[in-house]
């Protein structure tokens, strides 16, 4: 079987800060990352390669630097790595994000053979949007199954997949037909280790540089800027509170006491939790 | 975007600036929409707090505001067309066949969209929940329109265009979205962001049934079956009134049952920051935060939290915040609103105490005399 999944490198969040002054993320010196929710993805794509043979793809769009994100992923087994890169991508929005893969998953459809399954993050830690995966569904007439939590089962003769996917207040299980797309759910899996072995191919192994043009993308209309109809119009920095909290004074108090002064500071700022919360708790 | 300066409004780039003019097929896109998610008999709340928003954008523009209910033919959409028109709507859609009963991406992409392409809106607001992510994905690509996620603020601006804002880069930031030349401009909003609005006793208005005329076996995908979250698990953490959680301050898993303790004295939901979701302490639905659940309680106790900008994104609704920690710099003393410098671990079991001595049997009964 061939599995597509698709990655991406993102800043590492914790570590963003924004410059006091001029209220511009500061990235220099933030180290980058494969957006924590794809690599839950990517471990589902090589249990399922480890399971029934085949090989996993894995393809990122990005500047140059993105290389390194898949380097990472080769590291961890997959078997091929293509970095979708050309400067007419800068600014897309997820419409034409979700574009420009798709165009990519089909050339690596005809080169390497079609995917059965393409796998994405549940959404990325940088854009949170969840959006480029349903959209890959959309353009790729591929079945969409988001959130899913475990692939329960898989029949590649009856081309038959059952997963659970993650609804709100429960669990929802599904039965649908490759090819599909699916969203893994995060805490579903764990990374594995790369191997000695998936190491030494990482470092040797080629990275597929693909242009607009390599992927089969003739239409530049639809990447990038002039793809996307979405406009990002202003760039600000959340309004600070004035005041700060106000400090309930500890110095040689008593626990209990410091805990019966917040008590009361809680009660008189809000007189209607002292109901409240006298006939929901104490249980 | 990484050198765009506060409060600059950067010259709308590229081909947004060429094209300003809305292409003549779209001006007759009027009305603003929401999409009123029903699963298994039950609406989710978070499409009364869009039916708020939505009534504000609706009498700004001086159009009407639309409830959308897709389900199964019958009684079972009933409720949530009467929730519509109690929280807002000057009218409901409704598109109903038997295959739509249960939530599915394939025949609930072709309802909402073909109701688009019918009766053609200006605004489609979704709620960002795991049924509304998926569904606002295929509809945007399938109508290759703008979708902005996650919306903390929306807006029409003097030209009648939406502005939705976002936090970006883990709340950050702020950007403000526009979708120029496309019709629908589509936004999702999550859960608990913005206010629940009064229910009021308005009077029913028109309701435009469509019927869904796809057969059973044109639907790939099968719903073999419901498993719903047992009772303990049931976090209903995003509508709680009352939050405690517990940050990395705590120093241990084991001392999470603190931060337990003082929930269950109080009738709390429990919760916590993401770090705690990282290191395997606690469930990623228990995660308050930008990647976790937004929450907006009348009281939210932090423990050991220092107060990220992405938890702060999550908290910043609540009445009233109080911060536990050892460090008097801590930015959640920032937006906190009562704050203790002390060491959580040490505290939280006084203040249990404190609280379960308050709200004792005896001193609740004087209460309600």
């Amino acid at each position: 079987m061939h599995i597509v999944i698709c990655i991406k490198q993102v800043p590492d969040s914790a570590q963003i800060r924004v410059h006091p002054v001029t209220n511009t993320i500061m990235r220099q010196g933030v180290p980058t990352i494969i957006n924590p929710y794809d690599l839950f993805a990517l471990e589902e794509a090589l249990r399922l390669r480890d399971a029934y043979d085949g090989e996993v793809t894995v393809l990122t769009m990005g500047p140059p630097m993105a290389e390194d994100a898949l380097r990472k992923a080769l590291g961890y087994g997959a078997d091929r790595a293509v970095l979708l890169t050309d400067r007419y991508f800068a600014g897309s929005d997820t419409l034409a994000t979700s574009y420009a893969l798709s165009q990519a998953i089909a050339k690596v459809g005809e080169t390497f053979g079609t995917p059965d399954i393409v796998f994405t993050g549940k959404q990325t830690i940088d854009g949170d949007t969840a959006q480029v995966g349903p959209g890959i569904a959309k353009r790729l007439d591929l079945l969409q199954l988001t959130y899913v939590a475990k692939i329960a089962s898989l029949d590649l003769d009856q081309r038959e997949i059952k997963v659970e996917r993650r609804s709100e207040g429960g669990t929802q299980m599904l039965k649908s037909r490759l090819p599909c797309l699916i969203t893994m759910l995060e805490g579903t899996n764990e990374i594995r280790r790369g191997s000695l072995v998936d190491a030494l191919c990482a470092a040797r192994s080629q990275v597929l540089k693909w242009s607009a043009a390599d992927a089969g993308i003739d239409d530049l209309t639809r990447c990038g800027l002039r793809g996307s109809p979405t406009v990002v119009k202003r760039v600000f920095a959340p309004a600070t509170r004035a005041e700060k909290a106000a400090q309930i004074d500890t110095t040689e108090k008593a626990l209990r006491d410091i805990a019966d002064e917040l008590i009361a500071a809680i009660f008189t700022r809000q007189p209607a939790l002292q109901h409240e919360l006298a006939f929901n708790g104490g249980a | 975007m990484s050198t765009v300066n506060r409060e600059t409004t950067r010259p709308a780039a590229g081909r947004a600036g060429i094209k300003k003019e809305l292409p003549a097929h779209f001006k007759d896109y009027r009305h603003v929409w929401v999409f009123i998610e029903l699963e298994r008999g039950q609406v989710h709340p978070v499409s009364f707090e869009l039916l708020g928003e939505g009534r504000k954008l609706a009498d700004k523009l001086g159009v009407e505001l639309a409830g959308v209910v897709i389900g199964p033919p019958g009684e079972a959409t009933r409720p949530a067309v009467a929730d519509a028109f109690a929280y807002g709507a000057d009218l409901v859609y409704i598109v109903e066949a038997p295959l739509l009963a249960d939530y599915r991406n394939e025949p609930f992409t072709k309802a909402m969209t073909d109701l688009v392409v019918t009766h053609k809106p200006e605004i489609l607001l979704l709620g960002a929940t795991t049924l509304g992510r998926d569904l606002a994905g295929s509809v945007a690509t399938t109508l290759l329109t703008g979708l902005t996620a996650d919306c903390t603020e929306l807006d029409v601006d003097t030209d009648g265009s939406l502005a939705a804002t976002r936090p970006t880069f883990g709340g950050s930031l702020l950007c403000t979205i526009y979708t120029l030349n496309y019709r629908p401009q589509m936004a999702t909003v999550r859960p608990r962001v913005m206010p629940m609005p009064q229910r009021t006793d308005r009077p029913a208005g028109r309701v435009i049934r469509h019927k869904l005329s796809v057969p059973e076996d044109e639907i790939v995908t099968k719903v073999l079956g419901f498993l719903p979250d047992s009772q303990s698990a049931n976090a209903n953490l995003a509508y709680a009134d009352v939050v405690v959680a517990g940050g990395l301050g705590l120093g241990s898993a084991e001392n999470l049952q603190l931060v337990k303790n003082l929930a269950r004295a109080i009738g709390a939901e429990h919760g916590c920051s993401r770090p705690l979701v990282q290191k395997g302490w606690m469930s990623a639905d228990r995660q308050i935060g930008q990647t976790g659940k937004t929450i907006r309680p009348k009281l939210y106790i932090a423990a050991g939290i220092s107060g990220a900008i992405q938890h702060r994104v999550g908290v910043e609704g609540a009445d009233l915040i109080v911060a536990i920690n050892t460090d008097p710099n801590a930015p959640i003393f920032d937006f906190a609103h009562l704050g203790i410098v002390t060491d959580a671990i040490r505290f939280l079991p006084a203040l249990t105490e404190a609280f379960t001595r308050r709200l004792s049997p005896h001193n609740r009964d004087k209460l309600a005399s």
